[in-house]
């Protein structure tokens, strides 16, 4: 940087429909995972595109590729006419591209302007802080990123840390932004601002891509929209005005041929699971659930539908009394076990199957026998007063992995050497193997391969058939549709309606109701909707 | 990663022919692998050892026979090193149990110094006459030293699991009040003429030795082994059988290894993490009461205060955490302290502590990953 004023976009460039970026056929692949696939993209001057997709759908990916940092390993990319082969984020900012990550980084005993002028070659060694904290001032001025330079970063909101990180990249001269999932983190009326914000950098000449999960956000914000699906490109540069959330909803969950599982048709018994108005906050201290009612039978599966992070994961955590809740109650066979520790709901039969295997669901240094014992250690014949029967746990161990088809050397091999899927067997011959009344089962089978994805549907439908009612949460739809007796579907921490769904499977109709409800639309609306279509 | 980070790749091969290439570890070694792996860390020690002796112009092979012969070479000085070894295993005993859960128990020190004291209040308070019978002084000794413990071990238990206090901190911090908690005793109340140290037991509260059977053994004659090895040996077993074959040690394991794990399992956290911690403390604690009464025979902090509890913390990492293995361990540190002062009090064999600490240390990386030899040509 040898300029001291920010750099500004060229003024000779203002066309609307001047190409800005260029991406053609990315592929970028990680072990196991094709992450995308022949991608391509484009960013025109002065837009905000929206890149779009569910988790996984290698949105981040291909931007982190554009951002310089990591090299895909074919396709070409050009940036402003030129054709550019960047080694490191420092190459990519050099060329106007900057990318603001989901975590922040920045030092947060220092102040907004030294964060700011952290890695750059001015100030040399007197930092002149006057001076700079005045260009700071202006620069947040002009682009209505309201942020005090003398402020230190810890003192600063969530929002507030964000804008330093978008002054940290415009000041470094970027026209070309690119902010991954931005409003994750944000409460309500934080997002408001930031829109505020990317509209006036628009209107300055700068170009944003926009990467979000969360259709109603896009629609608000973006002028263009390109939808990722499973590392390809379902819709490219669709314009946000002339498409309808149905639209994006079907390009992003997609609606391939549902395979055909044997459900038997099972009358449904009492009801086991009640949840009732539960309110509970996230990580973040921001509101999760809003008054969420849902119930289970026994002998069913319910499937919860929703994009990820719409409070499925605290739902989760909730019922199985990992989470506290705010409000409201979780009932299990007509006793209150919400705000109590997670051992009474083990005791009284909840089984969890957690979204994060290796972090929550597992102890990776352990052995396979120290793992699946872990709800049954306290009760014989395993606890033998005090003590550990390890005879009975190492046949128990071995039973399992006979039956469940764990494959590892032996039951003293440590969980960390397994592969995913015999990793998730394992978490499922635990669980199940504790006869539950209730099993609740978070993305059972994402990151499986085929194979290993249709025993754990077969695991799922066996415990429907003996009679144990089960939640299962997931963002497959075809997962849902193929094993589920019905779908709530949740959004933003409210459940938006209720699908039945038939022996015979999913309804293209089915489908799209359900899409819809995911991006935020009640089911009454849209049987309102449809009622006045048909008079 | 490889070694070689030269640029140019026609360059690396002109210099080095083959290429040294790191891969992870994904399965487990076969069993003799460990040990095997420790007994070369130790010999390649050795021989930086012996490099540094002959520095220090001495000659490594005779330093080293000296070494042995002062630890090792016969009966007397054997029963020196155990006696050495006891309180470094009781305290590395408590650190493992700690450690195992992932707690960080750096107070072994002031534990194993409050044990002593509470054994020594017996006698000094006096809570049993000093005529009392060994069968009962003994035993409500130990029973002091270990609640004493338990007790140094139970505060910053508690702030951890009530106010998530670093017990780094709080353990490191407690060593100095215990040391000055006892300087307190020693200088004012139960000072032996105005001298830091209280008046020697009386023989009834000595843990007995080996050497108190010499008239009718005489092999044992002049030897200071004390009860408390055998103490310290129990006791291994016993946290042996407590980790792995009880549901309380696997609730320890699971935290250790997976916190969130064991949340999700059930187990509670808060009500280990105080009882973990105090049986840190208990066990070291233990260690300063066999200590005081195996050994010194009165309460005074020089000896006793002497960095046994550090000690253990090295210990209980290189014993891999295994209650059998820091017996072993322990009596070859016991040697080291010993034999070492043989040969200069201070200086060539503390660093060869040290380089035998560093090598084992750094041959974990052997544990995690494996070493290939590729030829730079068939190197893509």
């Amino acid at each position: 940087m040898d300029t001291l004023e920010p750099k500004t976009a060229n003024p000779s460039v203002t066309d609307k429909t001047t190409l800005f970026v260029g991406m053609n056929g990315i592929v970028k692949r990680f072990p196991g995972v094709l992450a995308n696939d022949h991608v391509d993209f484009e960013l025109r001057h002065g837009e905000i595109h929206a890149l779009l997709g569910e988790n996984g759908a290698g949105k981040s990916t291909l931007m982190n590729v554009l951002a310089g940092l990591y090299r895909p390993e074919s396709g070409a990319i050009t940036v402003k006419g030129k054709v550019v082969n960047f080694a490191s984020p420092r190459d990519a900012i050099k060329t106007g591209i900057g990318m603001i990550h989901q975590h922040f980084m920045l030092v947060p005993s220092q102040t907004v302007t030294e964060n700011i002028l952290l890695g750059l070659d001015a100030p040399r060694f007197r930092l002149q802080l006057n001076k700079y904290n005045r260009i700071v001032a202006e620069l947040s001025e002009r682009f209505g990123l309201k942020v005090e330079p003398k402020a230190k970063i810890w003192q600063l909101s969530v929002g507030e840390q964000q804008r330093v990180e978008i002054l940290k990249m415009l000041y470094r001269g970027a026209d070309i932004l690119i902010m991954d999932e931005p409003t994750a983190v944000l409460a309500p009326q934080e997002i408001e601002d930031l829109f505020k914000t990317l509209r006036a950098m628009v209107a300055e000449g700068k170009s944003i891509i926009f990467i979000s999960h969360k259709l109603h956000e896009v629609m608000s914000i973006a002028d263009r929209v390109t939808v990722l699906r499973k590392g390809r490109v379902t819709a490219a540069g669709l314009d946000a005005r002339q498409t309808t959330l149905q639209e994006l909803a079907r390009q992003m969950v997609g609606r391939d041929v549902i395979f055909h599982l044997d459900k038997k048709p099972r009358e449904a018994g009492a009801i086991v699971l009640e949840v009732k108005e539960v309110r509970a906050e996230n990580d973040k201290g921001l509101q999760a659930l809003n008054g969420l009612s849902l119930d289970v039978r026994a002998g069913e599966i319910v499937g919860l539908a929703g994009v990820a992070g719409n409070g499925q994961r605290e739902l989760a955590q909730v019922i199985t009394g990992l989470r506290k809740c705010s409000d409201g109650c979780v009932v299990l066979n007509g006793e209150v076990i919400c705000n109590r520790p997670a051992l009474a709901g083990i005791q009284r039969g909840v089984a969890h199957v957690p979204e994060d295997r290796t972090h929550v669901g597992t102890a990776p240094n352990l052995s396979v026998t120290d793992n699946v014992i872990m709800k049954q250690y306290r009760r014989p014949p395993i606890a033998r007063r005090g003590l550990l029967n390890m005879q009975v746990a190492t046949k128990f161990a071995n039973e399992l992995k006979e039956s469940y088809d764990i494959i590892a050397p032996n039951v003293e091999t440590p969980v960390r050497l397994l592969s995913g899927g015999n990793l998730q067997r394992v978490i499922l011959a635990r669980e199940i193997s504790g006869q539950p009344a209730l099993m609740v089962a978070v993305q059972p089978t994402r990151g499986l391969d085929v194979g290993a994805i249709e025993g754990v549907h077969r695991l799922l439908l066996a415990q429907r058939e003996a009679g144990a009612a089960i939640l299962l949460i997931s963002e497959e739809l075809e997962e849902l549709f193929s094993l589920s007796d019905r779908v709530y579907v949740i959004y933003e921490g409210r459940i938006m309606g209720e699908v039945q769904v038939g022996a015979a499977g999913s309804t293209p109709e089915m489908v799209d109701t359900v899409g819809l409800m995911m991006t935020g639309t009640p089911l009454e609306q849209i049987r309102k909707g449809e009622a006045q279509r048909n008079d | 990663m490889t070694e070689n980070t030269s640029p140019s790749p026609a360059a690396r091969r002109r210099l080095f022919p083959f290429i040294l290439r790191l891969e992870p570890r994904l399965e487990e070694p076969p069993r003799w692998y460990p040990a095997a792996v420790s007994f070369g860390a130790i010999f390649i020690a050795l021989v930086l050892g012996g490099i540094l002796i002959a520095f220090a112009g001495g000659d490594p092979f005779r330093s080293y026979a000296h070494i042995a012969k002062a630890s090792f070479g016969n009966l007397g000085v054997i029963s020196d090193t155990i006696v050495k070894a006891t309180p470094i295993l009781l305290t590395t005993l408590a650190c493992s149990i700690a450690f195992r859960m992932k707690l960080w128990n750096i107070g072994a020190e002031g534990q194993f110094i409050m044990g002593a004291f509470g054994a020594s209040a017996v006698v000094l308070t006096p809570l049993l006459p000093a005529e009392t019978s060994p069968w009962i002084f003994i035993p409500v000794m130990m029973l002091a030293g270990l609640l004493m413990g338990a007790l140094w071990g139970f505060i910053p238990g508690f702030l951890k699991a009530r106010f998530n206090v670093n017990e780094i901190i709080s353990t490191l911090m407690m060593n100095y009040i215990a040391i000055s908690w006892v300087n307190f005793f020693i200088f004012a109340i139960w000072t032996e003429g105005g001298f830091q140290m209280s008046p020697k037991f009386p023989q009834n509260a000595w843990l007995p030795r080996l050497l108190d059977y010499g008239k009718s053994i005489p092999v044992f004659r002049g030897l200071t082994t004390h009860l408390g090895i055998l103490i310290g040996i129990l006791a291994a077993a016993i946290l042996w059988l407590v980790i792995y074959r009880s549901r309380w040690g696997y609730e320890i394991r699971l935290i250790g290894d997976n916190p969130r794990a064991a949340q999700y399992a059930g187990v509670n956290i808060t009500r280990n993490t105080v009882l973990v911690m105090m049986l840190s403390g208990a066990l070291a604690g233990l260690g300063g009461m066999s200590e005081v009464t195996g050994m010194v025979h009165r309460l005074q902090t020089s000896p006793l205060a002497a960095g046994y509890g550090f000690t253990g913390i090295i210990v209980a990492w290189l014993a891999k955490l295994n209650p059998f293995v820091a017996i072993l361990v322990s009596i070859l540190f016991g040697a080291l302290l010993l034999a070492g002062r043989e040969i200069q009090p201070s200086g060539v064999p503390k660093m060869i502590q040290g380089v035998i600490l560093v090598c084992l240390i750094a041959s974990d990386f052997f544990m995690r990953y494996r070493v290939r030899v590729v030829h730079a040509g068939e190197e893509a």
